[in-house]
């Protein structure tokens, strides 16, 4: 990857970034802590993975996306509407009454969201039912999904993976947003996730673990996910929550709730700052 | 009434589902490890390449065919009644009833005829899970017959369609050179003014024999079948209330959340003067024991439901 393109990802994840800020102060509700971990991934697969046509959103052979911590909805919104799947200017209806922005994300009202999602654990089973499909269809396209580290506590999870792993679904794409903290705490003292490399392996997962702030580990990951036949792919992205404010990084008390009015002065001033640096003004 | 063919209504989901897989290549099977149980069995032995198992995981199996809804293809997701909208009641509200994606939820064993296994495995609160879940129809056929015709109609409908089926073969008394089916409709199966019995799934053949000993008795009761719970036939049922007066409803199910509440709804909202009556299983856990004394020992009886008419016409 180039440094050009690295900066032009760097300039979009903190658009997305601005997004999220700008959303969840307006809609005075969400969840901009995990959102802004999972800003850099979210950017990349809009950008640089996946095959998707704004102009198209329904095309039947476009690779499908499941966010399954589907609580990083503005993280998703923010990505989607810099993609072109819908104007900009919706973010700021995030959550309002008659938005298409709803709360968590609804395939059936909002251009590009391929599945509705929000409680936790169930995302990634219809991924692997997509992926599933896709296989016996006939099809090429790819199914990514993200879910957060504290999700995976759910059982279904793990139902999920064991089936992704019986069907051989090399078309599908885990990917874990670690960010290590989930709304009680840190997932070490809340639940113990342990050695989740050895487990996804233990899964039959083909795994890699990276920088989740890295767009050329991302590159080369993604590249290894495609490379690996046979096999189911899990991406372990390190990330801290609450990136690129300062005040909400690695904070639990970030998980649900909005910025006031001062707060967002503040954030926003923070990811204005961040951009323009990264644009050379 | 003469003594008729018997067969099991699952018998029925596992014969259409096969007829229907020749003539509809989007069809996909999902199974929790039961489907010689549910007759899914049947659909694997015919097109293998398109069943998949699913393990012991009915969660995942939901949101699994919601995904591969998403994609287009038409899966049917089958567990025990118990598993499937229990186990599975929160993937199916949210994967399947949110998103309306075209998912058929084929649920066998429903109801205490379920017999030996018990309480643990006897789902008397289906109805009420899936009734309550927005856009989702809900079937109980009555025989064999129906229940392959209701299978074929969930297939042409667009949306999420819940079927439950049963483990007891009773009766088979719709003939299906000339039986037509559709979701949302009752069936008149037998007239009358004194009173209207409204009965789905194993209970309308146990009311169609009790009309005729109360027919005898010289009560003259209306017959009708609800396999369609929800949407339900409003119409029907307020005809039955305006001619009658009194209704009973028959069903294999908690007299809480299922045909009678949805009945007793309607008829109440309507303004017009009816009582109805409720016979189900009265708010209570099963046991173990063979299926017929069970629903003896419930109520859900051909005797029982000309008791219970008797005694609301005070005769």
């Amino acid at each position: 990857m180039t440094e050009f393109e690295k900066r032009e990802l760097a300039i979009r994840a903190t658009k997305v970034r601005m997004g999220i800020i700008d959303s969840t102060h307006a809609a005075k509700a969400g969840h901009p802590g995990g959102s802004l971990s999972a800003a850099d991934m979210l950017t990349y697969l809009y950008f640089k993975e996946m095959n998707v046509d704004p102009a198209n959103p329904k095309d039947p052979d476009r690779d499908r996306f499941v966010l399954s911590k589907g609580h990083a909805a503005p993280a998703l919104y923010g990505a989607l509407a810099l993609r072109g799947f819908f104007p900009w200017e919706d973010l700021m209806t995030l959550r309002h009454i008659g938005s298409h922005l709803q709360g968590h994300p609804n395939m059936n009202s909002t251009p590009g969201v391929d599945m509705s999602t929000g409680s936790l654990g169930q995302g990634v089973s219809a991924a692997c039912g997509m992926a599933l499909a896709a296989k016996h269809l006939g099809k090429t396209c790819r199914v990514y999904t993200l879910l957060g580290d504290g999700e995976i506590e759910e059982g279904e999870v793990w139902e999920a993976m064991m089936f992704a792993s019986n069907y051989k679904l090399d078309n599908l794409v885990v990917i874990i947003d670690k960010n290590g903290l989930q709304i009680d705490g840190r997932t070490e003292d809340v639940m113990d996730l342990g050695d989740l490399p050895a487990k996804l392996t233990a899964f039959g997962f083909g795994v890699t673990e990276i920088d989740g702030h890295d767009f050329t580990m991302m590159e080369s990951a993604f590249a290894e996910a495609r490379e690996t036949k046979g096999k189911p792919f899990a991406i372990i992205m390190r990330t801290t929550k609450g990136r690129g404010v300062s005040f909400m990084t690695d904070a639990a008390e970030w998980h649900g709730k909005a910025p006031n009015d001062a707060q967002y002065e503040v954030a926003i001033a923070e990811i204005k700052a961040q951009l323009a640096e990264l644009e050379g003004k | 009434m003469a003594d008729v063919r018997r067969s099991d209504t699952r018998a029925g989901y596992g014969r259409a589902l096969v007829e229907l897989g020749a003539e509809h290549d989007d069809i996909i099977v999902f199974d929790a490890d039961l489907a010689e149980s549910t007759r899914t069995g049947m659909f694997k032995k015919a097109y293998p390449d398109r069943h998949f198992e699913c393990g012991i995981a009915e969660g995942n199996m939901m949101a699994v065919a919601a995904g591969a809804a998403a994609m287009g293809l038409v899966p049917f997701a089958s567990s025990f009644a118990m598993f499937a909208v229990g186990r599975a009641y929160e993937q199916i509200r949210n994967s399947i009833g949110y998103t309306q994606l075209n998912v058929k939820i084929g649920a066998s064993h429903g109801g205490i005829s379920v017999g030996e296994d018990g309480a643990s495995h006897q789902c008397n609160e289906d109805f009420a899970l899936m009734r309550s879940i927005p856009g989702m129809v809900v079937l109980c056929p009555s025989d064999e017959v129906e229940a392959a015709a209701a299978v074929k109609a969930s297939y042409e409908y667009v949306g999420p369609v819940y079927l439950r089926f049963g483990r007891l073969a009773i009766p088979v008394f719709h003939d299906e050179s000339n039986f037509k089916f559709e979701i949302g409709k009752g069936e008149v199966l037998r007239e009358g003014s004194d009173v209207a019995i409204i009965a789905t799934g194993l209970m309308v053949y146990e009311a169609l024999k009790a009309a005729e000993t109360l027919a005898a008795e010289g009560i003259d009761a209306r017959v009708i079948n609800f396999c369609s719970i929800k949407p339900l036939d409003r119409e029907m049922a307020l005809k039955a209330a305006r001619d009658c007066g009194r209704i009973i409803t028959c069903e294999e199910h908690s007299i809480i959340g299922g045909l009678g509440e949805a009945v007793s709804a309607v008829v109440a909202e309507s303004g017009i003067p009816c009582v109805v009556r409720r016979i189900g299983i009265n708010d209570e856990y099963g046991y173990s024991g063979p299926a017929l004394a069970l629903l003896k020992a419930f109520g859900l009886s051909a005797e029982n439901v000309a008791k219970v008419t008797r005694e609301f016409l005070g005769k």
